[in-house]
């Protein structure tokens, strides 16, 4: 069956070898380092080393144990979590807005919105620091909820914009027609509808500020350093291996909020 | 069965203008709409009828003029406080929601109470014999079922005036046909003003009690279906419904002429410009006719067998060609000429309707 095409123009799964290959090796590619700092993070060296010597759970003890790590992964689950209860209503908006409206500008306002996907994050950071000098918000949560709003935002536009793209807006008006005021209108019938798009914005608001650590260098210090900045400043200053075991729940959360947002996908 | 109850209401439409930019999709439409009554907007597309229909739902605001519904300037009126009910061209149906919670989604809205939503939306389901689908998802849904469902829902909370839009233009031929009539006994059931938008004259002339021909976003001409057929004010109506060639006429001293002969014509305003030649008015010339039939001679030019019918087409010493439509009747056939030999039509003077070139 392996060699048997079915039509003449069927490329067989044999001729097709090549092509698995290739695939099977850019995914390791992909995931492989990634995955080098799991076994490093059950080390029981002191030094980070690969391939691991030993096994044990010192490192994450010393994570979980240790208030530094502890008071710097709760500046970064609070930015995150605000910055996705900001960035997602604000991107909803935007992306509604730009989706009813015939304003001629629209996709230039699309661009501007999006832009800070395509700006190198350095100069983005660069230009956030000197504002926020002027502003004095450095080194405070409302500072970083604010640069990571910004980055968010784009990720909630992109999916729900392609989300009202599948929706019929006639819903809309019928429900406006049946006695809804605008608002209840887009609530109660647009909302439910683009859920999912939602939902998966959300996430990667949360996973882009939660991971984010250009920006951090730059405005987040003192009480208020975020997590992945400590972890950059300790990968430069000690190589300890507390950083593969935060690497590595790190990982954990990735991929639980993945399958968070291929559960909900699906549901739909 | 208990009927739902309907509050029919009269319709004014004063003066109404909508303009894009230079553009005028509506221009100076005045139009009456009597409580209960049927009436269907026609035209081509781009003619302006569903920017009315949607200046008369609240979603297009006009330019200027007026809109009355019983006593009550509707002009500022946003959509959801008007009270209409519409049929959207692709239905529009929720699909989060299934049947019941569709027809039931304007009477929540309405902070109406579980158990009278409960009965209304039977009732309603009812109407459109569809009771047994409440609690089916949308998608499961044939495109027949969606559009009764529509309709369940635009008349579920008694509106003041139903609105629709297209609603059959999605179904197929057999489907439209029955759902043409199941509309219009909904209608003759609640008596409820019904504004109907179409670019199908036959549907137009099936369903309607008034017909408004709409041209480049004016009324052509308003009346009855049989009105608007067989006595068209203006060219554009009289080529826009039914097949019909338009034969330049000649005015006179005393009325018009076609060929240099006079015409006997009912209908023959000033500015007559075309006498409207529609192919089944038209009759073979026999000897012991009427002597005032209009009569015009011609070449057959070919016999064009359409099952129940047979069109004649002939071609007319003036250079039009003018087309005679007759049943495929064995002895009607048989009194025709062969192709290439001289015949004669007649057109009875009632069916005579000379048309100016545009009205109003």
């Amino acid at each position: 069956m392996l060699n048997r095409p079915a039509s003449d123009t069927q490329i067989t799964h044999a001729r097709r070898l090549w092509l698995y290959a290739v695939a099977v090796l850019v995914m390791a590619f992909l995931i492989l380092p990634t995955f080098v700092v799991i076994p490093m993070s059950f080390s029981d060296s002191r030094f980070l080393r690969f391939p691991p010597q030993g096994f044990s759970l010192r490192w994450y003890e010393s994570y979980l144990t240790s208030p530094e790590w502890m008071q710097a992964t709760w500046v970064s689950l609070k930015v995150a979590v605000l910055t996705t209860l900001l960035a997602t209503p604000l991107g909803i908006a935007a992306s509604y807005g730009l989706h009813v409206s015939r304003v001629p500008f629209s996709r230039v306002l699309t661009i501007a919105l999006i832009s800070p996907l395509i700006i190198p994050i350095i100069i983005l950071g660069v230009g956030i620091f000197y504002l926020y000098v002027r502003l004095g918000v450095v080194n405070t949560i409302p500072g970083l909820v604010m640069a990571h709003t910004i980055l968010a935002i784009p990720f909630v536009v992109v999916t729900v914009s392609s989300g009202l793209q599948q929706y019929d807006s006639n819903q809309e008006l019928a429900a406006r027609n049946l006695g809804a005021s605008r608002w209840t209108a887009f609530r109660t019938i647009t909302l439910p509808q683009i859920r999912g798009s939602i939902v998966a914005g959300g996430l990667f608001a949360f996973i882009t500020s939660f991971d984010e650590v250009v920006i951090a260098l730059f405005i987040s210090g003192g009480q208020n350093t975020t997590l992945t900045r400590r972890m950059f400043t300790g990968l430069r200053d000690e190589i300890d291996p507390t950083i593969a075991a935060i690497s590595s729940l790190l990982i954990v959360l990735s991929v639980i909020m993945l399958l968070i947002l291929v559960l909900s996908n699906r549901q739909k | 069965m208990s009927k739902l109850s309907v509050r029919s209401q009269p319709i004014a439409i004063r003066d109404v203008t909508k303009t894009y930019g230079s553009f005028n999709a509506l221009e100076n439409v005045t139009l009456d709409i009597a409580a209960g009554e049927f009436l269907t907007l026609l035209g081509p597309s781009g003619s302006g009828k569903t920017t009315l229909l949607m200046v008369l739902a609240g979603f297009t605001r006009a330019t200027s003029g007026h809109v009355l519904v019983g006593s009550q300037d509707m002009t500022r009126v946003p959509p959801h406080k008007r009270d209409f009910g519409m049929v959207f061209q692709n239905y529009a149906l929720f699909p989060h929601m299934n049947v019941f919670g569709n027809v039931a989604y304007p009477l929540r809205l309405r902070r109406v109470s579980r158990s009278e939503i409960d009965t209304r939306v039977a009732r309603a389901l009812d109407l459109v014999q569809l009771s047994h689908l409440a609690e089916r998802p949308i998608d499961a849904l044939s495109g027949g079922q969606r559009q009764r469902i529509a309709l369940a829902r635009a008349i579920v909370f008694e509106p003041r005036v139903l609105l629709m839009d297209e609603p059959l233009s999605a179904l197929d031929k057999n489907l439209r046909e029955q759902m043409q009539i199941e509309i219009r006994n909904l209608h003759e059931n609640l008596g409820i003003t019904t504004v109907y938008v179409t670019h199908d004259q036959r549907e137009a002339l099936t369903m309607s009690d008034q017909v408004v021909v709409i041209d480049a976003g004016r009324i052509s001409q308003k009346g009855a279906p049989r009105e608007i057929y067989e006595r068209p004010a203006n060219a554009f109506v009289a080529d826009f419904i039914g097949e019909s060639t338009l034969l330049p006429v000649q005015a006179g001293a005393d009325g018009f002429a076609f060929g240099g002969r006079a015409l006997r014509a009912t209908v023959a305003p000033p500015g007559g410009l075309f006498l409207v030649a529609r192919p089944e008015k038209m009759e073979l010339h026999r000897t012991d006719m009427d002597p005032a039939y209009n009569l015009f001679e011609g070449t057959l030019h070919q016999l064009v067998y359409q099952g129940e019918t047979v069109l004649a087409q002939v071609a007319l010493p003036e250079g039009q060609t003018i087309s005679m439509r007759l049943t495929s009747r064995r002895e009607v056939m048989a009194a025709l000429p062969e192709p290439g030999k001289p015949i004669t039509l007649a057109l009875h003077p009632e069916d005579t309707v000379i048309v100016p070139e545009r009205g109003q």
